[in-house]
């Protein structure tokens, strides 16, 4: 229970006006179609910098919380997923927003998000500690591994082509290794003075998430599209509150649906809240009311998308494996203020680890009282023209690219790296191994050189990584999961054939 | 059209792979490149890997960039590049940032042209812009940007 200690910690003025400033900011953004939760988060990071640690990831965790919720208001109001985790909200959601239920479309999905989200932190503060604790007997052979699996994890699970997937996260490997290098201080890879420090790891964040979102909406041309946002009526909250309660099967199952897959690292929200979509209706009484404007949708969709994000941290602060992208993008937060997840984080930094947990907390019952506030509001942001959206957003992601150093070298960093990440994703490479690459390559590097130096001194090389059972069951891991990957994407392969020759 | 656009595209990743590759075996001091030595063989193989699975078919081709979207964005890169290569570190970053929002705006701002309405919304968005900007990063971050020919 030391988590109780540093609740304190949430309530300090400034922290809390973070919170809600997070958690405010984070809905509308949310809301907004095209900006996804990795992107806000990556575009936030520069602000962070001159805060406490603590404080940083606060502003950092709401809105990464408050993002995925405040996707559901477009879904429903205008039938735009603010964010992929939202796809399954929109077939309900918007139904019963067209048969004049917004509102309770809207309390019933920021309500299940608020329980939900509430079930996965706590999650988050038990099973924490103890893989914390168990990451202990990791040595570096072992964290080189599990840097390795991270990337093949992302790399298989994230793109629609494992070996594409996997390339990213190479790519991503090499580019960490830019700069100079840490032990003999050698220069590597250093093509322009831009690069004589390496590749900053926020620039590079900014430029991968922001720069191909910017393309894109340039991409739509000069044209604006007729959204129509759907007028709510009052609805009493108790009401809803009521009905959710009633649909306890629904809710209990998206939880579960969405804690498991938070889990798993790789997996993501959209796939949680179709996964609970399609479980709720199997178990439904009523299945045929499914995609009809069914509460039971909504409540499924949304409880399952927002029980993910704190489960989807736990492999971040426990062994550096992000859960997410965005979980990605958290754990380069971590790392500028000179914090690495793992024992290092709950034994040094206590306060910074329990002070940002318990703000997930906190931050999900904000996130219901000010979601219904804000919702109205945040469906007339969503209409923001794309090509207003797209001349704001290159303007923040060049101010918080110079000011990671104040340097136009991370600016051209920025740059280049989200326009050949515009056209790589568009040839069906990835921005998420790319980036944990890039985030996990130091860690990698930095083990493998310390694993050499102490198999130089025993047995050699291939005994040191190769053998021992951590090492063995590390390996199996991503054998497995590039082969579980290959099999998959083999087997949609053999059905688009069979679905195509049937056409 | 497609496949040779994919095909291109995967060449390009194996060169890049293969060039990088080349680096790490041939520079010093080798104990420097022992690790980019490991991930650069992955590199070079996946890079193959993927350029023969695109070549020979045996990869569903994605649609890629279209020379309709090219010819959208295009123009925006353009002001992108210039605005980030030149513009920000010659004019100054708030005067640059004001003339890329506006010139961004103009192009892909559907409203008529010949409108003065349109135009002064164009600049009132931009003047708000860049106000936020500098109340954001001068103000509260305390972010000291290249002044340069102007501000």
């Amino acid at each position: 229970m030391e988590f109780l200690q540093y609740f304190g910690g949430v309530f300090e003025p400034l922290s809390f006006a973070l919170l809600l400033v997070g958690t405010v900011g984070g809905l509308i953004l949310g809301a907004t179609p095209g900006l996804s939760p990795t992107m806000a988060v990556a575009l936030l990071i520069p602000f962070t910098f001159h805060l406490e640690p603590e404080q940083g990831l606060i502003l950092l965790g709401a809105a990464y919380t408050s993002t995925v919720a405040g996707g559901a208001v477009s879904a429903i109001l205008l039938k735009i997923p603010g964010a992929p985790a939202n796809i399954a909200t929109t077939l309900d959601g918007h139904t019963m927003a067209k048969q004049g239920k917004g509102a309770r479309a809207l309390q019933l999905s920021f309500l299940a998000s608020g329980v939900g989200g509430v079930l996965g932190v706590l999650l988050l503060i038990f099973l924490t500690p103890v893989l914390a604790q168990w990451a202990l007997v990791f040595g570096p052979s072992h964290l080189f591994w599990l840097a390795i699996l991270g990337v093949t994890i992302i790399g298989t699970l994230d793109t629609g082509s494992v070996v594409k997937g996997l390339l990213s996260g190479c790519i991503g490997l090499w580019l960490s290794t830019i700069g100079f290098d840490d032990i003999l201080g050698a220069e590597r890879f250093v093509f322009h003075s831009a690069l004589g420090g390496g590749i900053n790891i926020i620039a590079a964040l900014i430029g991968l998430f922001a720069i191909p979102q910017v393309i894109s909406m340039l991409a739509r041309g000069r044209r604006t599209d007729d959204i129509e946002v759907i007028a709510v009526e009052k609805s009493s909250i108790f009401d809803a509150a009521r009905e959710l309660f009633g649909n306890l099967r629904a809710m209990s199952l998206g939880t579960t649906v969405g804690v498991i897959v938070g889990l798993i690292p790789g997996i993501g929200g959209q796939i949680a809240g179709l996964v609970a979509y399609d479980q709720a209706k199997k178990f439904s009484d009523t299945p045929e009311k499914f995609g009809k404007g069914h509460p039971e949708g909504v409540i499924a969709a949304e409880s399952a998308n927002n029980a993910m994000v704190g489960p989807s941290l736990v492999p971040l602060l426990t062994l550096s494996i992000p859960g997410s992208p965005t979980a990605a993008v958290l754990l380069g937060g971590l790392l500028i203020h000179g914090i690495f997840p793992g024992t290092d984080l709950f034994e040094n930094h206590p306060k910074v680890a329990w002070t940002f947990i318990n703000s997930m907390l906190i931050g999900q019952v904000l996130m219901v009282v000010f979601g219904l506030w804000v919702a109205g509001f945040a469906a007339r942001v969503a209409q923001v023209p794309k090509f207003v959206m797209a001349a704001i957003i290159l303007g923040l992601a060049v101010f918080g690219a110079y000011s990671v150093q104040n340097s136009m070298g991370d600016v051209y960093v920025m740059a280049a790296l989200g326009v050949a990440m515009y056209f790589l994703e568009r040839y069906g490479f990835s921005a998420a191994p790319l980036v944990l690459g890039l985030i996990l390559g130091p860690i990698a590097e930095a083990n493998f050189a310390q694993g050499a130096l102490i198999a130089k001194a025993t047995d050699g090389i291939v005994p040191y990584f190769f053998t021992g059972g951590l090492n063995i069951i590390l390996i199996a891991l991503v054998l497995l999961s590039i082969g579980f990957s290959v099999v998959m994407e083999l087997r949609s392969r053999r059905m688009a054939q069979q679905r195509s020759a049937a056409a | 059209m497609t496949k040779t656009q994919n095909t291109i595209v995967a060449a390009a990743v194996a060169a890049i792979g293969a060039w990088v590759c080349y680096l790490s075996y041939t520079q010093e001091p080798a104990q420097a490149f022992l690790f980019p030595r490991v991930i650069s063989t992955a590199f070079v193989i996946l890079a193959a890997l993927a350029l023969a699975q695109t070549a020979l078919g045996r990869e569903q081709a994605v649609e890629g960039v279209t020379m309709r979207e090219a010819s959208r964005f295009l123009p925006g890169l353009v002001v992108l590049f210039i605005y980030v290569f030149w513009a920000a570190n010659t004019l100054g970053f708030y005067t640059a940032t004001a003339a890329c929002c506006f010139v961004m705006l103009s192009l892909y701002d559907p409203a008529p042209h010949d409108q003065v309405m349109t135009w002064l919304r164009r600049a009132l968005i931009t003047a708000g812009f860049v106000a936020v900007m500098y109340g954001l990063f001068a103000e509260v971050l305390k972010v000291y940007t290249p002044r340069e020919i102007f501000f």
